[in-house]
């Protein structure tokens, strides 16, 4: 049951403020994308259909809240298909956005956010790192790139990833 | 023919095999790719978290490979698809660009005008050509089996690769993998995601999404042998050809996690980066193509090319 009382209509506008997000009121609920989604075919709870529908209707809290967000495999094959130019895979991302700036982060994410912003880069790289490369005949690596370490204290990330 | 080499985080850490035969495949054509100190992240692992600070990051290295004068040359998808697409919105959204170059100041950058983007294998398929490769094949793999895995992010979103391949039916890499003369099988779900995006998320999903493809390709000899068909086409595939480091974690690394979860067995055919397999057929030695980092060995697909 959807309680009417509890739907934000201003949810679609916010979304389609976002980076990726302006298509988002495009929808005319096809289901293009979720009958070639592959991660909707091995479960059910990721529907990229229904989340739009969602958004459209106002549904904010459980929207951002949700775990299913973070299901998209990022595959952009809705993003290809969709007659409407909808940007699925920028929706599902600009909705992840939000709930970061909400406070919701999934910990993988939260995870990937604090290693660039501690190296810089994926992963911590060491001398035995290096050393391996130079065996192999490969060029060091920089162990950090503080630039980078930058961008993400500056960023909106900062606050989530203490 | 000059490239700055994009190496990314993930591929001069967990994927030197790679790194290694695509730079000495490149140094027989002659390409002459340029480390640059200076890439850093691409700025994908925090795209659903803060697409704006992606940005800035892969707008900081698409400015340094512009101060150099340089095409950029990367070798996984993921750094591929994030650089392309900041690319294309900062060329494109004058609003847009104005605020990252805002955010670049502080580290004396500045994102000008566009530069060009290309995935290694793209650069052979369009700057040296399957001709060309052709006429540098010292070893005809002709009697190897192998299938392929694209990567999602080397052909979708459509809208920023100018349509250099079709996402729904691709062909380039077919036809690089078909001028080593290996014979090409195809397999039913040639286009699905190999789920390593969600790997951290829900892993049992990522891994199911993995398993299912290795099915349709071990399924390729299977329903061969059950219809009898002539001797080469009942073996078993060789290997599976990739092109992006998360792909070949999902389908080597997690290979074993696979197997057990879901008692299954694709008896150890190995993963090979493209420029692995093309090394072979120009010649090169298994140590410059790194083959004893591959952690499925590919000691059989080397017997059967006389290679010890």
């Amino acid at each position: 049951m959807i309680d009417s009382k509890k739907l934000d209509p201003n949810f679609k506008h916010e979304v389609a403020k976002e980076i990726g997000g302006e298509n988002i009121k495009h929808c005319f609920s096809c289901g293009t994308c979720t009958v070639g989604c592959p991660v909707r075919v091995l479960d059910e709870k990721y529907n990229p259909r229904k989340i739009i529908r969602m958004v459209l209707l106002g549904m904010r809290e459980r929207v951002l809240k949700s775990d299913f967000i973070w299901l998209c495999s990022q595959c952009y094959t809705c993003y290809d298909r969709c007659p409407q130019d909808v940007k699925l895979t920028d929706i599902m991302t600009a909705l992840k956005n939000i709930a970061v700036k909400e406070g919701y982060i999934h910990p993988s994410f939260k995870e990937q956010a604090k290693l660039l912003g501690l190296h810089g880069r994926l992963y911590e790289v060491e001398d035995f790192d290096n050393k391996k490369r130079e065996k192999l005949g490969l060029p060091p690596i920089k162990k950090k790139f503080d630039d980078v370490i930058k961008i993400i204290e500056k960023s909106s990330l900062s606050k989530v990833i203490k | 023919m000059k490239y700055g080499l994009f190496l990314g985080c993930t591929i001069p850490v967990r994927g030197q095999n790679y790194e290694i035969s695509a730079r000495n495949v490149a140094k027989k054509f002659g390409m002459d790719l340029v480390d640059i100190d200076d890439f850093s992240c691409c700025g994908f692992p925090v795209k659903s978290t803060s697409t704006e600070t992606a940005i800035i990051i892969a707008a900081r290295n698409l400015a340094v490979a512009s101060e150099k004068k340089l095409e950029i040359c990367t070798l996984c998808n993921a750094c591929t698809g994030v650089l392309t697409e900041a690319n294309k919105h900062l060329s494109e959204n004058k609003e847009l660009r104005d605020k990252i170059n805002e955010e670049l100041k502080k580290y004396d950058k500045e994102f000008k005008k566009g530069v060009k983007i290309r995935h290694f294998d793209r650069i052979l398929y369009e700057d040296i050509g399957s001709q060309k490769i052709k006429d540098s094949i010292s070893k005809n793999l002709n009697m190897l089996r192998v299938s392929v895995h694209y990567g999602c992010h080397y052909l979708k979103p459509a809208d920023i690769y100018d349509g250099f391949d079709d996402p729904e039916n691709p062909k380039t890499l077919d036809e690089l993998i078909k001028a080593t003369g290996a014979n090409l099988i195809d397999y039913k779900n040639k286009l699905d995601c190999c789920g390593g995006a969600i790997l951290g998320v829900e892993e049992n999903l990522a891994l199911e999404m993995a398993k299912n493809k290795l099915d349709n390709i071990m399924a390729i000899k299977l329903e061969m042998a059950k219809h009898k068909l002539d001797n080469i086409s009942a073996k078993k595939v060789d290997a599976l050809i990739t092109q992006c480091p998360f792909c070949t974690i999902m389908y080597e690394d997690n290979r074993r996690k696979i197997e057990s979860k879901f008692n299954v067995n694709y008896q150890d055919m190995p993963v090979l980066y493209y420029p692995q397999l093309l090394g072979l057929a120009m010649g090169l030695d298994q140590n410059q193509l790194g083959f004893r980092l591959n952690k499925i060995k590919a000691t059989p697909l080397l017997e059967k090319l006389g290679i010890n």
